[in-house]
């Protein structure tokens, strides 16, 4: 198969790579690029694990072609933290026991990430919609949805 | 046509850990020359926290700080056997032999550091702040690092321990059938609201209260965080979960895990957790953990609930709209014992 030039801002960083035709956007990140953060999970868009942000909209890496990712820019769970620096979410999610065995976190992490791009004062339904692309076989969701909802009270009192 | 809603009650004995085949854990304990411990198992950590609470049970018992203990928990080939994460025994069965290695590895650290300070090991304790000190004498004190670095580097000591934990294999009596199959039980009861339309079969569960004794909670917000994650995966089994039925055969069956149903973050209901602690004997800690405990006593606290709300008593899991429908004209016409709206 025909290899192709591919270059796209991921996590503000300029990226060139060479993907195969049909290639999906999961593959290219984890095996071109090397940031094992979006998870492989079901590859069919129905766990949402490979969750990543296109252009400030929440995607599914998994069925994305990554030739239509030429000039866009996609964010991952790699790029969340400045550093040492937890980003809000990821501390909320820590503090909150948002996570057990942490498969679909990173998806739930960049789900959410995208609901307070958009939406920073989201109600209990918002953040339930945000994540029911998601699927959660430990937690019952319910500190996963209060995580988001406490990340983004303290994100706004940042902001202000 | 009406939705009905029902109650459903289950409670539950809970075995934790069996020893029908002996059912051993080991581990190991050893210092590194800086004075931190690594505590090596094979056990696994699922997600439920087994990492988590070997580490404060290993902590505890060596009397140093918890940030000062790692759980390598990484390879079966060169960890201690264990016979695994199953049958809810990992606090139970691991955090005993955590407890047995950590407190030979103390004992060796208690007599490096009485070599050090040229006292009697029996006359030292540990502040749980990185030091040993003489009791009643503060100011005579050593570093477990310091200690840690005169075993390594001067005395030629290792500070480590081995555990294990081994329940004899309970073999069945011949005449009365008697058996010991377990060292301790957990318990709880659940209270769960559900409402069942009687046109669609569907139910929605609407809130659920539960009490689960623990023994010791180790870790309270990490038994709480189990408990409320369990119980939706119960709650999943007894409404979602299954390869069958498929229609009209085998052939349209599921293919793969997307077809395995289970609940999504909309279905999240209120769920009110009581946790009673009474700490086992035999148990770390007192510490017998949730396990799969915290799944179990949701399946019968919805079928019970669905025969509250429609009279349907469905024995075959899952409870799908069908079962409940079949049920509901076999009876000829649902059979509420609680509330019942038109809709």
């Amino acid at each position: 198969m025909a290899k192709m030039p591919l270059q796209f801002s991921l996590n503000g960083r300029d990226t060139a790579i060479f993907v195969n035709g049909g290639e999906n956007m999961l593959e290219t990140l984890r095996r071109g690029v090397g940031d094992m953060s979006p998870k492989y999970g079901c590859a069919q868009g129905t766990c949402g694990s490979c969750t990543v942000i296109v252009d400030g909209q929440p995607q599914l890496s998994c069925l994305t072609l990554s030739q239509t990712m030429e000039g866009r820019s996609v964010e991952t769970v790699s790029g969340l933290s400045d550093g040492p620096q937890l980003h809000a979410l990821q501390q909320a999610f820590m503090d909150g026991f948002a996570a057990q065995c942490g498969y679909c976190t990173g998806g739930m992490l960049m789900a959410a990430k995208a609901l307070l791009m958009n939406n920073p004062n989201p109600s209990r339904d918002d953040v339930v919609e945000a994540i029911s692309g998601n699927v959660c076989r430990c937690t019952g969701y319910e500190p996963i949805i209060d995580a988001i909802l406490d990340a983004a009270t303290k994100m706004r009192g940042r902001a202000m | 046509m009406a939705v009905h809603k029902g109650r459903g009650f289950s409670c539950i004995n809970y075995p934790i850990g069996m020893n029908l085949g002996g059912d051993p854990s080991q581990a190991l304990v050893h210092s590194t020359p800086d004075g931190k411990f690594m505590v090596t198992l094979s056990a696994i950590d699922l997600g439920q926290g087994m990492k988590q609470v070997s580490r404060q049970i290993a902590a505890e018992t060596l009397g140093v700080p918890i940030e000062d203990v790692y759980v390598d928990t990484a390879d079966s080939d060169t960890g201690p056997h264990d016979m695994g994460s199953f049958a809810s025994r990992g606090t139970h069965r691991v955090g005993n032999a955590v407890i047995q290695a950590a407190r030979e590895a103390r004992s060796v650290m208690l007599d490096a550091a009485a070599e050090e300070l040229e006292v009697s090991a029996a006359d030292l304790e540990t502040d749980g702040k990185g030091n040993i000190h003489v009791k009643g004498a503060p100011s005579r004190t050593i570093a477990v690092a310091d200690t840690a670095i005169a075993a390594q580097f001067r005395q030629g000591r290792t500070i480590s321990g081995r555990g294990i934990f081994l329940i004899p294999m309970s073999d069945v009596d011949p005449d009365t059938g008697e058996m010991t199959p377990v060292s301790c039980f957990a318990h709880a009861a659940v209270v769960l609201d559900l409402q069942v339309d009687d046109e669609t079969g569907e139910v929605e569960v609407l809130e659920v209260n539960s009490a689960y004794e623990v023994g010791r909670a180790l870790n309270p917000k990490m038994v709480e965080q189990q408990l409320i994650g369990g119980a939706w995966m119960g709650i999943s089994h007894a409404l979602f979960e299954t390869t069958e039925p498929h229609y009209p055969n085998r052939d349209y069956g599921a293919t793969d895990f997307n077809h395995y149903l289970m609940p999504g973050p909309g279905q999240v209901v209120p769920h009110h957790i009581a946790v009673l602690e009474r700490p086992a004997e035999d148990a770390p800690y007192g510490g017998k953990g949730p396990g799969e405990m915290c799944a179990n006593p949701l399946l019968p606290a919805v079928t019970n609930a669905v025969y509250n709300a429609v009279g349907v008593r469905i024995d075959a899991l899952p409870v799908t709209p069908e079962k409940i429908l079949r049920g509901i004209k076999a009876n000829g016409g649902a059979r509420p014992q609680g509330q019942s709206w038109e809709v």
